[in-house]
């Protein structure tokens, strides 16, 4: 039963979405939409609890024995304080949660996305060689559009913008778009192997 | 010719430090002193303008900000600009978020759209004129339960007042109710599934923002139609701020990714310039 059960539900779901989507005049199926799209938001809702446990149970194992202790205490303290800020005084402007998040977190988040900078020129530098016909052809590609996005490109030649346009609006759609239809195909595919119970791996690794 | 083969042996093992150094002399430096350098607006975000302009006083624009801190400086000035655009064409706004991090961002934008002195803030009265309906987790089940009935998706807005009571509400009950929708997207859940919800689903007239990482992924569905305008990266904010006339973060951040790019592209072809001629030599 610990497989025939979320197997059987996987598949009358399945259908059930596939039902909703393409026949949308089905009585029952209006009736139940509400209804089953509200769980599902629930309990996506309780994966929430689930993370919290499991960023708990695995920080907290690390703390006892012995490893990376300070940036773990603080990881546990963080969250603590944020949740515990949240709960006594909410989430809304000019309570601590939110003075936190603004003066704290966003900067903190903003600080951690700007180093990309550094580590790309750095890469760009060390890495990004023409060793090969496809290579120089990346690197020439991705030089015109970087220029076709700067006004200092357009400044040194007014046609930057338009070539990288047609890089981003043929070449690259082109790709983009063989790519997309494979990945919808193979998602069509791995969704009629799960509906079907053919493809059990999110049932425990099988 | 071993001076010069140990000079570029030297070059090519650089300390990653000075390039760092550089990156930042390179990006702090027109942040401090801007230029101000002119540039051109892409078709892409004059067509997102152009549906926001096509709308009348007291059409529903519906926004998703789908984004947080870390796409902040790409993605906030577009919502700040967007807000501005939307109160001066006296336009009704319903905002829901489907990152945790982004409602505070929201308010930001909004509050500062209000302090401008062409928008009238006297309208713009919150939960009569504009919403905010906050964060909801549960990715693409949001989006097809806010096709089905907002109401019953965020039966509370982001204040905590009941949707039931909010006079705004009354006028949506589902996506198709609104005239246009934005989605502000540094991620997933975003465009893409916005596109296949809002766009192929309810068949919305949608617009999008997205950061530069992402910009490649959405032109097929601009291409194709279902977006009716792109906002692509810092560029595509600064584009945007330009057409509404917004002076912001993004437009000075434009001098600053000058010279940013600038430094990249000098570092690729010195880099490759050191390599060939090393290798060439035989040293590498």
């Amino acid at each position: 039963m610990k497989k025939e059960i979320p197997l059987t539900i996987a598949f009358l779901l399945g259908i059930w979405m596939i039902l909703e989507n393409f026949m949308p005049g089905i009585p029952w199926v209006n009736y139940t939409k509400t209804v089953i799209t509200n769980g599902g938001i629930i309990i996506m809702a309780f994966t929430w609890i689930l993370g919290l446990y499991s960023i708990i149970h695995v920080n907290w194992g690390k703390i006892r024995r012995g490893q990376d202790v300070v940036p773990k205490v603080a990881l546990l303290l963080a969250l603590a304080t944020m949740i515990s800020l949240g709960f006594v005084w909410g989430h809304t402007e000019g309570t601590p949660f939110n003075w936190l998040y603004m003066n704290l977190y966003v900067p903190l988040q903003a600080t951690m996305f700007s180093l990309l900078a550094f580590y790309i020129a750095s890469a760009a530098f060390r890495a990004f060689r023409a060793r090969s016909m496809e290579a120089s052809l990346l690197l020439i590609c991705a030089t015109l559009v970087m220029m076709g996005r700067i006004p200092m490109g357009e400044k040194i030649w007014s046609a930057f913008p338009a070539i990288s346009d047609w890089i981003m609006n043929f070449p690259n759609l082109a790709g983009k778009r063989a790519i997309l239809i494979g990945a919808a195909l193979g998602a069509i595919s791995t969704g009629l192997r799960v509906i079907l119970g053919l493809e059990r791996s999110y049932l425990g690794g099988e | 010719m071993n001076a010069l083969a140990r000079l570029l042996e030297r070059f090519l093992s650089l300390d990653r430090r000075w390039i760092f150094l550089l990156m930042a002399v390179c990006i702090l430096f027109p942040l401090l002193k801007p230029i101000g350098l002119p540039f051109s607006t892409d078709p892409a975000v004059e067509d997102l303008y152009e549906a926001i302009e096509n709308l009348r006083p007291g059409d529903l624009v519906l926004i998703s900000c789908d984004y947080d801190p870390g796409s902040k400086p790409e993605l906030q000035p577009f919502t700040e600009a967007l807000f501005v655009h939307l109160f001066r064409k006296k336009l009704l706004v319903v905002v829901n978020c489907l990152w945790p991090a982004a409602p505070p961002l929201v308010n930001e934008a909004i509050e500062k759209a209000l302090t401008r002195d062409d928008v009238d803030e006297s309208f713009y009265v919150l939960n009569e004129a504009y919403v905010n309906l906050g964060y909801k987790d549960g990715r693409q089940l949001v989006m097809l339960g806010m096709g089905q009935d907002i109401h019953e998706t965020y039966p509370r807005t982001h204040d905590g007042t009941p949707v039931s009571q909010v006079p705004l509400m009354n006028q949506v009950r589902r996506l198709a109710d609104s005239d246009l929708f934005v989605n502000v997207s540094g991620g997933s859940p975003g465009t893409k599934e916005w596109v296949e919800v809002a766009q192929g689903r309810f068949g919305m007239t949608m617009v999008a923002s997205c950061t530069a990482v992402m910009a490649p992924d959405n032109i097929p569905y601009y291409e194709s139609g279902q977006l009716v305008g792109l906002a692509g990266g810092m560029k595509g904010s600064a584009d945007y701020e330009s057409l509404v006339g917004v002076k912001g973060t993004a437009t000075q951040g434009m001098d600053a990714q000058s010279f940013g790019h600038l430094l990249i592209i000098l570092f690729i072809l010195l880099g490759n310039v050191a390599y060939f001629m090393t290798r060439k030599k035989g040293i590498r």
